[in-house]
């Protein structure tokens, strides 16, 4: 403990500085860029879920009280298929691409390098200590950056263990865990970084983003929101209530950034909806949810307290009609559903990232739109749930978020082909599959020109002959070019 | 201000701004304002910045010409969604990836390029189905009145609004909510717009500037070199006298060859623009006094001005300063350490060209890195070895007129890009659609957990489809 507590107040300003330095050298060294070296990478990254799969899930224990399976997939096997994927891409990814070059620069020929931006920083968070992590650093070693990666304090034992293991299994030149809290994190944003990536909340992300604003450094923040869920009617009740279950209590319980926050369904329709939940809840969870080893814990006592303000504001607290119990000690709350909450209650102006599940009731379904256009935020991910293609076209049309999926919740996240990030206050940028690749690479030009056919027109002394001639060049085709060169067009 | 812009969100909401058809006819007035004032445009640029009507047409007019017609023969391409495949354990669901706008973005533009660099990023917004503000620079105010009183001739003004005025009136904009802020300017103002819309996390594209180098080996035959030499010439003189983010701030050539190259540029200057100070033709002028004297002050260091091999002369009146060559001035001076942004090369000797690598990596990330080289090995390891927004190889500026490649800064050049398709997703958010099927419907999903649905899971994950139907089939053994 006195070790641990030495080696916390050491990393300040000058530690950072000495980091970055390093990893300045290693990178200005050649070392990332090499193929090798990022395939290397990537397979020891594959190895350590491998070889470590039982202290993860014992990590996730602690931290959140993560239910095995949910650790198991949504943690170990999610991030082994991210580096199997770039694996097997990367050659593809690094290749140039070939630009289409015009009349007006003939002869040349254009390309799109990929290079990397160079030392990097990338800020996880606690809800998925691991994925969150890792997932980025994949995309950051396969475009072959040096990184540095600062995990979540509110995860302990996760933070310790991916320090320990990254340590072990990767280059300690190239790729550095620093571990803390705002005091480690504000000296590590104090420094030059070529790129950060940051996953949390929003009143952090300013601080991100006006730390990198001193240094010009771009940023990708992945952030949170109040992500909707809209319920018609003529569905497959149970499929669509099992389906926002899992999305919400079967992703840590709640707390992620793409979980359903909250219902909108009509006044008629709620009923029946919110038996189904009822029935499915119990059959998922059982009639002691609290007991449930299948729902992770509420993170920590700060939390904690907040949902709890959340459930007993008095606006609310007569409209829970589902669970509701909570157990202090343990930091648990059943699956609570509220029906029928007012918008302007605090839990219907904050993101939730917890087990309530509030119902906003709305006359017709279409109504819905503009309720989840009034919160004025656009969240990470919208839902809805119909069988009726002009609401699902409307949907598509007018709701703004990172991420929509239509009858389902939350699987966008297992596509690597669609881009996962978000919009306005849930965040800029994003990655996945290749779009990590991309996250980490800076896009260079490439334009190469002969000596052959030099247009004299670009050069002085500047007459009106060449005036035409440029114009002719720079908008006509083939046709007004010769016109011009024969001093046939107009003005 | 606020009114203007609640105006702006009012017209956004209303979906009005999201219809092709408004994008197509927005584009095509501004294309109509364009060929209508022509004029006026050349008469406001030379007042401006003393612009000849052929770089005014070149630099300006044919840009906005070029983007306008390029973006409107695209776009019914460019907001069509995506679709991207999904696995096949997710059969039968789809996806796409669809561009929509953001909303109501702000574009700062600069004084060196008055109306393309104001223009050009708002056929970017307006293509992507934006309102837009834009706030041209005070600098060059006979084009800030022409963009602010005929631009609501032309366009919706309930979309796009011109906002003029001077710094207070920029940092007014910047304390409001933006959905997106494009800047083009310096990297000190640059950092400036950043930190504003970091308290909003505002998504910005921010084209700043550097010394973009250019490297001259030496060439087989002397026409190249000199062809080579008139393409230097044009792209440090050519585009409004040096003051571009993409002009070549200096140059690095070897030693031996060093003489013949400055002999040839002088010809070249005084062919081009005139044999001397009283003579001088067909360039632009030093924008006002305050960069008039920055640029001049550099001159002022007197190993700076012992450097000077041609040129030099300056007409404080008229704001002339003519084309100045310089050989190897001290290397920690100012106009080797700044962004020159005027008529001045520092031509830098090196033993070999290779070492010229070296020396643009010992300073921050320029926009544009130029080479004129035949040398095919040479040419991968300044690819490889260096990073810039852009290279260009074997000429100048050409890369600011190709569609197909992003245009943008890396390091302190800035970051994001434009021009072509990369200005529509500039003001575009890119949403994942994911459309799934009810049927068929995957029990392992759900809790309660065990060891059964851990496998199955586990499987499709690893995307062993095989074991999963074995599995299923009570025939996979854990």
């Amino acid at each position: 403990m006195g070790s641990e507590v030495e080696k916390k107040a050491v990393f300040d300003m000058e530690a950072a500085k000495v980091v970055v330095k390093e990893l300045r050298e290693s990178f200005a060294a050649g070392k990332t860029k090499s193929y090798e070296w990022r395939v290397s990478q990537l397979k020891a990254i594959l190895k350590m879920m491998e070889e470590n799969e039982p202290q993860i899930i014992a990590a996730l224990r602690e931290d959140l009280s993560k239910p095995e399976l949910e650790s198991s997939i949504y943690e170990i096997a999610m991030l082994k298929n991210t580096c199997k994927l770039a694996l097997k891409e990367m050659k593809h990814w690094i290749l140039p691409e070939k630009a289409k070059t015009s009349l007006t620069t003939f002869p040349s020929s254009a390309e799109i390098v990929s290079e990397p931006f160079g030392v990097v920083l990338v800020i996880s968070a606690w809800n998925y200590p691991f994925l969150l992590s890792l997932d980025p650093v994949v995309g950051a070693i396969a475009a072959g950056n040096a990184i540095v990666l600062k995990p979540s304090e509110i995860a302990p034992a996760s933070s310790s263990l991916l320090a320990k293991l990254v340590e072990t299994y990767m280059d300690s030149s190239c790729i550095k865990v620093v571990e803390g809290g705002v005091t480690e994190t504000s000296a590590l944003l104090e420094q030059k970084w070529d790129k950060i990536f940051y996953t949390g909340n929003g009143r952090i992300a300013r601080i991100v983003m006006a730390a990198a604003a001193k240094h010009l450094t771009p940023v990708v923040l992945e952030l949170g929101g109040k992500s909707p869920v809209i319920v018609d009617s003529d569905i497959n009740l149970q499929v669509a209530t099992r389906r926002i279950i899992a999305g919400k209590w079967g992703c840590n319980n709640g707390q992620a950034c793409i979980s359903p926050d909250y219902v909108v369904t009509t006044k008629d329709y709620a009923p029946k909806l919110v038996d189904s939940f009822k029935r499915e809840l119990e059959r998922f969870y059982g009639k002691n949810p609290l007991e449930s080893k299948d729902l992770s814990r509420i993170v920590n006592s700060n939390h904690f307290a907040r949902l709890s303000k959340l459930l007993d504001e008095d606006k609310v607290s007569g409209k829970i009609v589902h669970g509701g119990e909570r157990d202090k000690t343990n930091l648990k709350i059943s699956p609570t559903i509220l029906l029928d909450v007012p918008q302007d209650s605090l839990i219907m102006n904050e993101e939730i990232f917890g087990p309530l599940l509030p119902f906003i009731l709305v006359d017709k379904v279409e109504d819905s739109f503009d309720v989840v256009n009034s919160t004025g935020t656009k969240p990470l991910a919208a839902y809805l749930f119909t069988n009726d293609k002009k609401l699902k076209e409307k949907f598509v049309a007018t709701v703004s978020a990172g991420g929509l999926v239509v009858n389902d919740t939350t699987v966008h996240l297992a596509v690597h082909t669609l881009p996962f990030g978000g919009v306005g206050e849930s965040g800029m940028g994003a990655y996945h599959g290749k779009f990590s690749f991309d996250a980490f690479s800076h896009k260079k030009a490439v334009l190469y020109r002969g000596f052959a056919a030099d247009a004299f027109v670009r050069y002085p002394p500047y007459t009106n002959g060449k005036l035409r001639l440029l114009r002719a060049l720079v908008n006509g085709g083939l046709l007004d070019i010769i016109r011009a060169l024969f001093g046939w067009s107009k003005a | 201000m606020e009114g203007s812009i609640a105006e702006l969100r009012e017209t956004f909401t209303s979906g009005r701004t999201k219809s092709v058809e408004w994008r197509k006819k927005q584009l095509k007035a501004l294309l109509d304002l364009i060929n209508e004032n022509e004029d006026k445009i050349f008469h406001a640029l030379h007042q401006d910045l003393g612009k000849h009507p052929a770089e005014s047409y070149r630099d300006e007019i044919g840009v906005i010409q070029k983007s306008v017609d390029f973006t409107l023969s695209c776009l019914d391409k460019w907001v069509a969604p995506n679709k991207e495949n999904c696995l096949l354990f997710f059969f039968p669901a789809k996806g796409e990836v669809l561009s929509e706008p953001l909303g109501v973005v702000l574009i700062f533009s600069s004084w060196n390029f008055p109306i393309s660099l104001a223009l050009d990023p708002l056929i970017g917004a307006i293509s992507a189905g934006n309102t837009a503000v834009l706030k041209p620079s005070e600098l060059s105010p006979a084009c800030m009145s022409f963009l602010s009183e005929t631009v609501p001739l032309y366009l919706d003004n309930k979309a796009i609004k011109i906002i003029g005025g001077g710094a207070d009136v920029g940092q007014r904009l910047l304390e409001l909510k933006w959905d997106k802020i494009f800047f083009t300017g310096s990297p000190r103002v640059g950092s400036l717009v950043m930190t504003a819309a970091a308290k909003h996390l505002t998504p910005v594209t921010l084209e700043l500037g550097g010394k973009c180098p250019v490297i001259v080996d030496n060439f087989s035959s002397p026409s190249k070199s000199k062809a080579a030499a008139k393409r230097i010439v044009g792209g440090k003189w050519g585009p409004c006298t040096g003051q571009a983010c993409i002009a070549i701030d200096y140059l690095l050539v070897e030693e031996k060859s060093a003489s013949n190259l400055i002999e040839s540029l002088k010809k070249t200057i005084k062919r081009f623009y005139g044999e001397n100070l009283k003579d001088l033709k067909n360039l632009s002028r030093i924008v006002n006094k305050h960069h008039f004297e920055r640029i001049s002050n550099f001159l002022k260091d007197p190993q700076v001005a012992a450097s000077i091999v041609y040129g030099g002369s300056v007409n404080e009146e008229k704001l002339i300063i003519e084309p100045t060559i310089l050989l190897d001035p001290p290397l920690d001076s100012d106009i080797m350490t700044e962004e020159i942004f005027g008529p001045l090369l520092p031509i830098i000797t090196l033993k070999n060209i290779e070492e010229s690598i070296e020396f643009i990596n010992s300073k921050p990330k320029p926009l544009v890195i130029y080479a004129f080289t035949e040398n095919e090995t040479f040419k991968k390891r300044i690819l490889s070895e260096t990073s810039s927004g852009t290279v260009t190889f074997n000429d100048v500026m050409m890369q600011f007129i190709c569609d197909a490649l992003p245009f943008g800064g890396v390091g302190q050049s800035g970051y994001g890009r434009y021009h072509g398709k990369y200005s529509f997703d500039t003001f575009s958010h890119e949403k994942a659609v994911f459309h799934g099927a009810f049927f068929p419907e995957i029990e392992p999903r759900y809790p309660p957990w065990n060891d059964f649905k851990l496998l199955f899971l586990k499987l499709a994950y690893r995307l062993d489809y095989f074991g999963l139907i074995l599995h299923m089939l009570g025939l996979k053994r854990p």
